[in-house]
């Protein structure tokens, strides 16, 4: 057996060396070995679920399109709105989304700036959920008046009507920082992929190694380019950080930035954020726990991750929970009618089921991470990432429907109830989504091996000449 | 290890980038100017049924018949009005009554049967347009419909865009003339119509013009 056909096996010595750490990835992976588990995922033959997923994600795809065709043919008239209720599923499901994809830039720009190795695991396809989750919101403006052909009217073009975005309304605002966020996030997710492209392009051959030798631009891994690489990936780390917080704040004033009683308070952006990420979490958690499971990832995606995740969605959990305690006591405390009754309204009218629904989902079901054992166990952090997207789609729906349906005017109030149109819109969503996602799953490495790989105690320069090791 | 691309590749993105951005502007700009009212509309001049000279009828070295003669409705109400055919037989049943051009006049008013003129100036059933709120404010029949004295066939003179609308809205001072020329196709503003403007705003009580989405989308 030729030196080159031997497995690399892990120096025993070497397992101590992360500065006392416990190692991140398990089951004594080596750089090597690492390589092969993660590209072998879209080298190899494609497991028979993925095929079962993505026969149902398109047939999702294709009910959005039918939905989108039908609404762009008859008009909004479609969907349940109504007079005081012109807000709908719609901005519900915009915002949604954009909520979700808070997740991505959280973990890949802030966790990185702070150090948090364990982000590796997780950041790739945190990031590139996303972009998908932009993707998904984005359509929701573009679509939510009905008309299509104008959508151009939010981007300042120059056109014979003289008509410019108005740039004291936070609806443009909106498509800045949602616009904003999505070109860093997605070029962020694209530099970090470029070492894996290239790893991918060394394992290929002919036109496969020419494409994704198109897409890794020319890596080849030399010191200087790792230098050049690490700046810039740092820079744009600086740079999305500020959007984590920006972009839900923008679209928390287009409620907050209104007179409505419930949507006109000033705790909205921070609490937005909070819930963003929350929401965001929530969403890797599931995706991370099928993926992982489906792929085998189990020694790279930890429990001891899964934990540390389940960890932000208690204090993210908490802080929603504190926003809502605090709504409530700032109503009461305003001395102001409109505002006290819009949150009774919310509790006790005609949609407390949807505010209770929210409130358990979001308030309660976190804090079953408080016991150690809850928070290590896969069937119940799926359970209750399921529970925290259910509760922060019906947040936004409280939000959105409850204020709008009982504003200053008794005579004017009406219930809203969705159309099957609506609900096709937002399942639709889910089938772009996860068309794209495993698309992704599917043709691109899943985790960044490069950054979990300098995890590994034999990224240390020292690691061979510390006791143990003496090589 | 073997190179995958030959060197000049690594210019290839910025060529491509710049082509991009390049034709991005050039798109943007091309639809800006061609799909415009200025491209498309401006100069439309449909056949009418009776060959109708506004040259002849109208002209000051002509006939020299005030607008107002047919277009009735101009001062009072939203639609300056198309003349009934009673209206051109005021005149034509002595004036040329045997003429072939007015063959169809004569028999739209013997059997009733108005005659189907071809509407020129369209403003889309989304605008709100009143003509009496702009001859009461003085502005000119030519500012909009151009030089109908000097048409045989009438054109379309000006875009009527909403862009256009909207730039003599914003600045009005130099469409507005004293009340008396409302219909004069030959007038232009004088040396003073600044001060002119003001002091006809002043006395006519306008405020600036409606530059507000509901002005004329209502």
């Amino acid at each position: 057996m030729s030196i080159l056909n031997k497995k690399p096996e892990r120096d025993p010595g070497a397992a101590e060396a992360v500065a006392g750490d416990e190692l991140l990835v398990t089951g004594g992976h080596t750089f090597s070995s690492l390589t092969d588990k993660v590209s072998g995922i879209v080298e190899k033959k494609t497991p028979q679920q993925w095929y079962l997923l993505f026969a149902m994600a398109v047939s999702g795809l294709m009910v959005l399109l039918g939905s989108i065709g039908w609404l762009v043919w008859e008009g909004t008239g479609i969907w349940g709105l109504n007079n005081p209720v012109g807000w709908g599923w719609a901005i519900v499901n915009f915002v949604f989304w954009v909520g979700i994809g808070h997740a991505g830039t959280l973990i890949s720009a802030i966790l990185f700036l702070l150090r948090q190795q364990w982000r590796t695991a997780i950041n790739r396809f945190a990031e590139a959920m996303t972009i998908f989750a932009v993707i998904c919101a984005l359509m929701f403006p573009g679509i939510h008046v009905g008309r299509v052909w104008l959508a151009y009217y939010m981007f300042p073009i120059p056109n014979q009507m003289l008509i410019w975005p108005n740039f004291r309304s936070p609806l443009l605002w909106d498509i800045f920082a949602v616009v904003t966020y999505f070109t860093v996030s997605t070029l962020f997710w694209y530099v970090g992929l470029i070492p894996d492209l290239a790893t991918l392009r060394d394992r290929a051959k002919n036109l496969r190694k020419k494409v994704l030798g198109l897409f890794a631009l020319g890596w080849r891994g030399g010191n200087r380019q790792w230098q050049h690489y690490e700046k810039a990936y740092l820079m744009l780390a600086g740079l999305a950080t500020p959007l984590v917080l920006s972009v839900h704040s923008v679209v928390a004033t287009d409620f907050a930035t209104s007179l409505i009683p419930g949507w006109h308070t000033t705790i909205f952006p921070p609490y937005f954020v909070a819930g963003a990420v929350f929401s965001g979490f929530g969403m890797v958690m599931t995706l991370a726990l099928i993926a992982r499971k489906i792929y085998g990832l189990q020694d790279i995606i930890t429990l001891n991750h899964l934990e540390k995740m389940n960890k932000i969605i208690l204090v993210t959990g908490s802080m929603v929970g504190y926003s809502y305690i605090m709504e409530f006591f700032i109503a009461w405390y305003s001395g102001n009618e409109f505002e006290y009754f819009a949150f009774i309204n919310r509790a006790l009218g005609p949609y407390a089921w949807a505010y209770w629904i929210m409130f358990l989902c979001n308030v309660i079901t976190p804090q079953i991470f408080w016991f150690k054992k809850l928070r290590r166990s896969i069937p119940v952090m799926f359970v209750a990432s399921i529970f925290v997207n259910i509760g922060m789609w019906f947040e936004r729906f409280v939000i959105t429907v409850t204020s709008l349906s009982r504003d200053f005017l008794p005579s004017s109030w009406d219930y809203y109830t969705p159309s099957i149109w609506d609900m096709l819109t937002f399942i639709g969503s889910f089938g772009l989504f996860f068309t794209f996602f495993l698309l992704f799953l599917r043709f691109l490495p899943m985790v960044a091996l490069a950054e979990v790989k300098g995890t590994l105690p034999e990224a240390d320069p020292h690691n061979y000449h510390k006791e143990g090791g003496d090589k | 290890m073997a190179q995958i691309f030959p060197q000049w590749t690594n210019k290839a993105p910025f060529v491509v980038l710049a082509g991009v951005g390049f034709s991005l502007v050039v798109v943007v700009g091309l639809v800006w100017y061609y799909a415009s009212p200025w491209n498309t509309d401006v100069g439309y001049r449909p056949i009418q049924p009776v060959p109708y000279s506004h040259k002849l009828h109208a002209n000051i070295d002509s006939l020299s018949l005030d607008c107002r003669f047919c277009h009735t409705g101009v001062e009072t109400s939203p639609v300056a009005g198309i003349p009934p055919t009673q209206t051109c037989m005021n005149c034509h049943n002595m004036i040329k009554a045997d003429s072939d051009k007015l063959a169809l006049v004569r028999e739209s008013l013997k059997s009733g049967t108005p005659i189907a003129w071809v509407r020129v100036h369209k403003s889309p059933d989304y605008v709100y347009f009143d003509h009496s709120a702009h001859l009461t404010a003085g502005v000119g029949c030519a500012s909009c419909h151009g030089r109908i004295d000097e048409m045989e066939v009438v054109a379309q003179a000006k875009p009527l865009s909403m862009g256009w609308c909207l730039e003599c809205h914003r600045n009005p001072d130099d469409h507005l003339r004293p009340a008396g020329e409302i219909t004069n196709m030959n007038w232009t503003p004088g040396a003073n119509q600044a001060e002119f403007a003001k002091k006809q705003k002043q006395f006519l009580d306008i405020q600036a013009p409606i530059t507000d989405c509901t002005g004329c989308h209502r």
